[in-house]
């Protein structure tokens, strides 16, 4: 039996303890945001927030977060996440959208971490996540924009 | 038929709430928000005619016969209605329509289906009309219960308004009434130039549910006691299961059953993590008899052996063979190797079917042609086609790949399900690995070029022969080989182009841009190193024999002057330029790139010039072209799928069919031509012209022709 919580809510799973995070959330939680891209942390589509940092959540053994703090795009929230959504929002980044929960996870967390990153700064944190609609010319944008409109 | 010639017909749109048909009782765990993006209308939504529905609240929701897979129908469908309705963009809302050959067919194709670029071509005019048609009905209702002559009623933004009486109403309070009109047979269409919509840089319809994980994909249906089933599949196309042993895998906790099916053996489980573990405990012997067992490298090498051998004409014009005789020419006689591609869009394929009371079963997946996988799941669960509806769902990409004659991925997924006692709904999904080793592959092709220059440095003979598969499976010339090549632009009087086709067991596909991706690459890269033979700049040449080509010229002029073209580059750069018109939109990009870390082409920066006649939204356009540059130049610089020793393949995962990231990615400026002519598409145009563009930069940076891709290979070698 694990214990953790999920988006602030504690919840246990006693089921195969080498089941990843990724299938905990979506099949036994039905928290459908985090996505399945490849299962082996290549693709950053299922990437989480755990205890506070991201984390791909197809790699993780469920039986590794006793006690941790899971966040998904669901439960995301804050000043960052606020400002980030809004850029995502304001520069339609999305094409077909299926990897963007898994990059605003990881943008996220960059602003939380780097509130004024640098291109190298976004590359260094997003470079983990796919989109193969290629959105990357207006993630990049709007992750500039969102550490701009969090500033003063 | 063209595109241009395509007029709606009033059978096709001009439908009462009588002829909206088909449309899927969901059940009631499925019944909210499939797509992410709302219908409104709460309670009920009175339809116009087949693809608008008005709600009581005002909302109005375009009904999309177009798969919307992030080229932006939605959003492009919903501007067209909005437009001719008068409606406010607020109120605007979009879903999938049921699937229907006839009314929700593309105009240019005859049957429902999204492909080609050809969802904005297709549906201007039959939109647009649907706007107008409800729009009149609206006012013809306000008109009788106002009392009031219908000419003295205006619209805007959603308000319809009698001046002379100040009254003034939304839609929904006249939309029950308006339904039960007669739609007008003509409804009258603006002039272009009252225009406030088209053209205007609306927001998307589906960038919220997109951006807070509420868009709902095929994936994320979950209605209760789902089984999820995996399905192992061979290392070689084209083998069978010998035999398998299932003992271990029905030992995993959460394992239902194992299964044999045509495709390979289904393994059925209550969760996604059991059906997976169960996969992977399975011992299966393959059958390879039938099997590809040539490596890439063997099949290059018998493809190479055509050039000499007469092929199928595509093109002939004026004398090749005589002009190729003539004294004192230059000559370039080039090769080039192109690998399988997969698709790869984010979502791997999916399906998840649920059996309803009266025993008729609900789809629900990416349908890219939905009436094809109507009939192939009907066919294979032994059900009449009304019994099984395709709910069309938001998909996570495609670039090609749902698109499928025949529906072989629907074969096995209702294969799968068909194997089972249907008590339960059931999800079939592919891992990444069935997805990179699935095959439909933009097939691998050979082009052979040759050129003549003559002394007055004209090019005055091109030959070009291009061998693979058939995507159309063709036994005779397939016009989508040759596309870009026998259509060539530029004004060279002695032109050449034959093709052949190849038979192999790795079954092909169109992957975004069709031929273009291959003879694009072929064509610019070819016609670039002829200029650069003769010391003629690449934009001036091209230029010259682009004189009956405003269109193209048009594009390749302004992405010129948006580099800068001939001005200062940076130290260590270089730049490359190539035009390439597909599904009739023009496009012209250079590009500066330099040596990156890897030994590989760095491309910095691409500028990017796109003529597709009137631009309805110019927002998705240049997404289209941006998403459309990274996903060619990912596939140029990485992509392969290869064949090893003994045909079995080599790439599995991202890890090895790379896809570009942010860090690969250049920055990209978008210029849009204007333009008055008919809309054309946008959602592959953007591909072709980057890889040759870097290529021809690579060139001439390094000295090192592109003969071979993708690039890092030639590279790293």
């Amino acid at each position: 039996m694990v214990t953790f919580t999920l988006n602030g809510q504690e919840r246990t799973f006693d089921g195969d303890p080498d089941t990843p995070l990724l299938w905990v959330i979506r099949d036994f939680e039905k928290l459908t945001g985090t996505k399945y891209g490849c299962g082996v942390a290549q693709c950053g589509a299922c990437t989480v927030h755990l205890d506070g940092m991201p984390r791909r959540a197809c790699v993780t053994p469920i039986s590794m977060i006793e006690g941790s703090d899971v966040v998904t795009i669901e439960g995301i929230s804050g000043k960052e996440a606020d400002a980030i959504k809004t850029a995502w929002a304001g520069l339609d980044v999305p094409q077909c959208g299926y990897c963007q929960s898994g990059q605003v996870m990881s943008a996220v967390a960059l602003l939380q971490m780097v509130p004024k990153p640098t291109d190298a700064d976004i590359d260094g944190a997003m470079a983990g996540n796919i989109c193969r609609c290629a959105t990357y010319h207006r993630i990049r944008a709007a992750i500039h924009n969102a550490a701009n409109s969090m500033e003063g | 038929m063209t595109l241009h010639d395509i007029t709606a017909t009033r059978r096709g749109f001009l439908a009462g709430s009588g002829l909206v048909i088909g449309v899927a009782i969901a059940p009631r765990i499925l019944a909210a928000a499939q797509t992410g993006v709302h219908a409104g209308g709460d309670p009920a939504l009175a339809p116009l005619n087949a693809f608008v529905k008005i709600g009581t609240d005002d909302t109005v929701t375009v009904l999309s016969k177009h798969i919307e897979f992030g080229q932006g129908p939605f959003t492009g469908l919903a501007t067209l209605v909005a437009e001719e309705l008068d409606a406010d963009w607020g109120q605007m809302r979009a879903v999938h329509s049921p699937t229907d050959n006839k009314v929700y067919a593309n105009l240019s194709f005859g049957l429902q289906g999204t492909g080609g670029s050809s969802s904005i071509a297709n549906a201007y005019e039959q939109m647009r009309k649907a706007g107008a048609t409800a729009r009149a009905m609206l006012v013809a209702a306000a008109a009788e219960e106002w009392n009031v002559p219908a000419s003295e009623i205006t619209v805007q933004k959603g308000r319809i308004q009698h001046a002379a009486s100040n009254r003034e109403s939304g839609f929904g309070a006249f939309a029950e009434k308006a339904s039960r009109r007669t739609p007008p047979a003509e409804p009258k269409l603006k002039d272009p130039k009252d225009f406030v919509l088209i053209g205007t840089e609306l927001p998307k319809l589906d960038t919220h549910g997109k951006t807070n994980g509420t868009a709902i994909f095929t994936l994320d249906i979950t209605p209760d006691n789902l089984l999820i089933a995996v399905v192992a599949h061979p290392e070689h196309f084209g083998a069978t299961v010998k035999s398998f042993n299932d003992a271990e895998a029905r030992k995993i906790q959460g394992v239902v059953d194992v299964k044999q099916v045509p495709q390979g053996v289904a393994v059925y489980a209550d969760n996604t993590f059991a059906a997976l573990k169960g996969r992977d405990a399975l011992s299966i012997e393959w059958n390879l008899s039938q099997a590809e067992i040539r490596s890439s490298e063997e099949l290059a090498a018998e493809y190479v052996r055509h050039f000499g051998e007469p092929g199928l004409e595509a093109t002939n014009r004026g004398n090749v063979e005589e002009a190729f005789k003539a004294q004192g020419l230059q000559m370039l006689d080039v090769e080039i190797v192109f690998p399988f591609l997969a698709h790869a869009p984010m979502e791997p394929l999916d399906a998840v079917f649920v059996k309803a009371d009266d025993g008729s079963i609900d789809i629900y997946n990416g349908a890219q042609f939905p009436g094809f996988d109507q009939s192939t799941a009907a066919g294979i669960l032994g059900l009449d086609e009304p019994k099984v509806r395709v709910n069309t769902q938001l998909a996570g990409g495609s670039f090609g790949r749902k698109a499928q004659f025949g529906s072989p991925y629907m074969q096995e997924a209702a294969a799968v399900y068909a194997a089972t006692d249907g008590s339960r709904p059931l999800k079939h999904m592919w891992t990444r690995e069935d997805d990179i080793r699935g095959g439909y592959y933009r097939p691998m092709y050979a082009h052979r070029m040759r050129g003549a220059i003559n002394a007055e440095g004209q090019i005055t003979a091109w030959e070009q022969v291009i061998v693979g598969q058939s995507i159309m499976a063709k036994a005779d010339l397939d016009p989508t080989s040759v596309e870009g090549a026998s259509n060539l632009p530029y004004a060279i009087p002695n032109l050449k182009v034959t093709s052949h086709n190849v038979q192999l067991a790795v079954p092909p596909l169109w992957w975004r841009s069709v031929g273009h991706t291959h003879t694009g690459f072929a064509v610019e890269t070819f016609v670039d190193e002829l200029f650069q033979k003769i010391g003629r700049d690449p934009v001036e040449g091209r230029l010259a024999l682009l004189k009956d080509e405003p269109r193209h010229a048009g594009v390749l002029k302004k992405a010129a002057e948006m580099a800068n073209w001939g001005g200062q580059v940076p130290e260590g750069r270089s730049r490359g330029v190539a035009v390439v018109e597909s599904f009739n939109t023009y496009v012209g990009q250079v590009v500066e790139v330099s040596v990156g870390p890897e030994g590989a082409p760095r491309v910095h920066k691409v500028w990017c010039a796109v003529d597709c006649g009137v631009a309805v939204n110019p927002n998705v356009i240049k997404a289209q072209m941006e998403g459309g540059i990274g996903y060619g130049l990912g596939a140029v610089l990485f992509d392969a799928v290869t064949l090893g020793k003994g045909g079995r393949i080599v790439q599995s995962n991202f890890h090895d069919y790379r896809s570009i990231r942010i860090n690969e990615m250049p920055d990209v400026a978008v210029e849009i031509i204007k333009s008055s002519e008919k809309p054309t598409g946008v959602g592959e145009p953007g591909v072709p012209p980057v890889g040759p563009a870097v290529a021809n930069a690579w060139r001439r940076l390094t000295g090192a022709p592109v003969r071979q891709l993708p690039i890092v290979n030639i590279v790293s070698a």
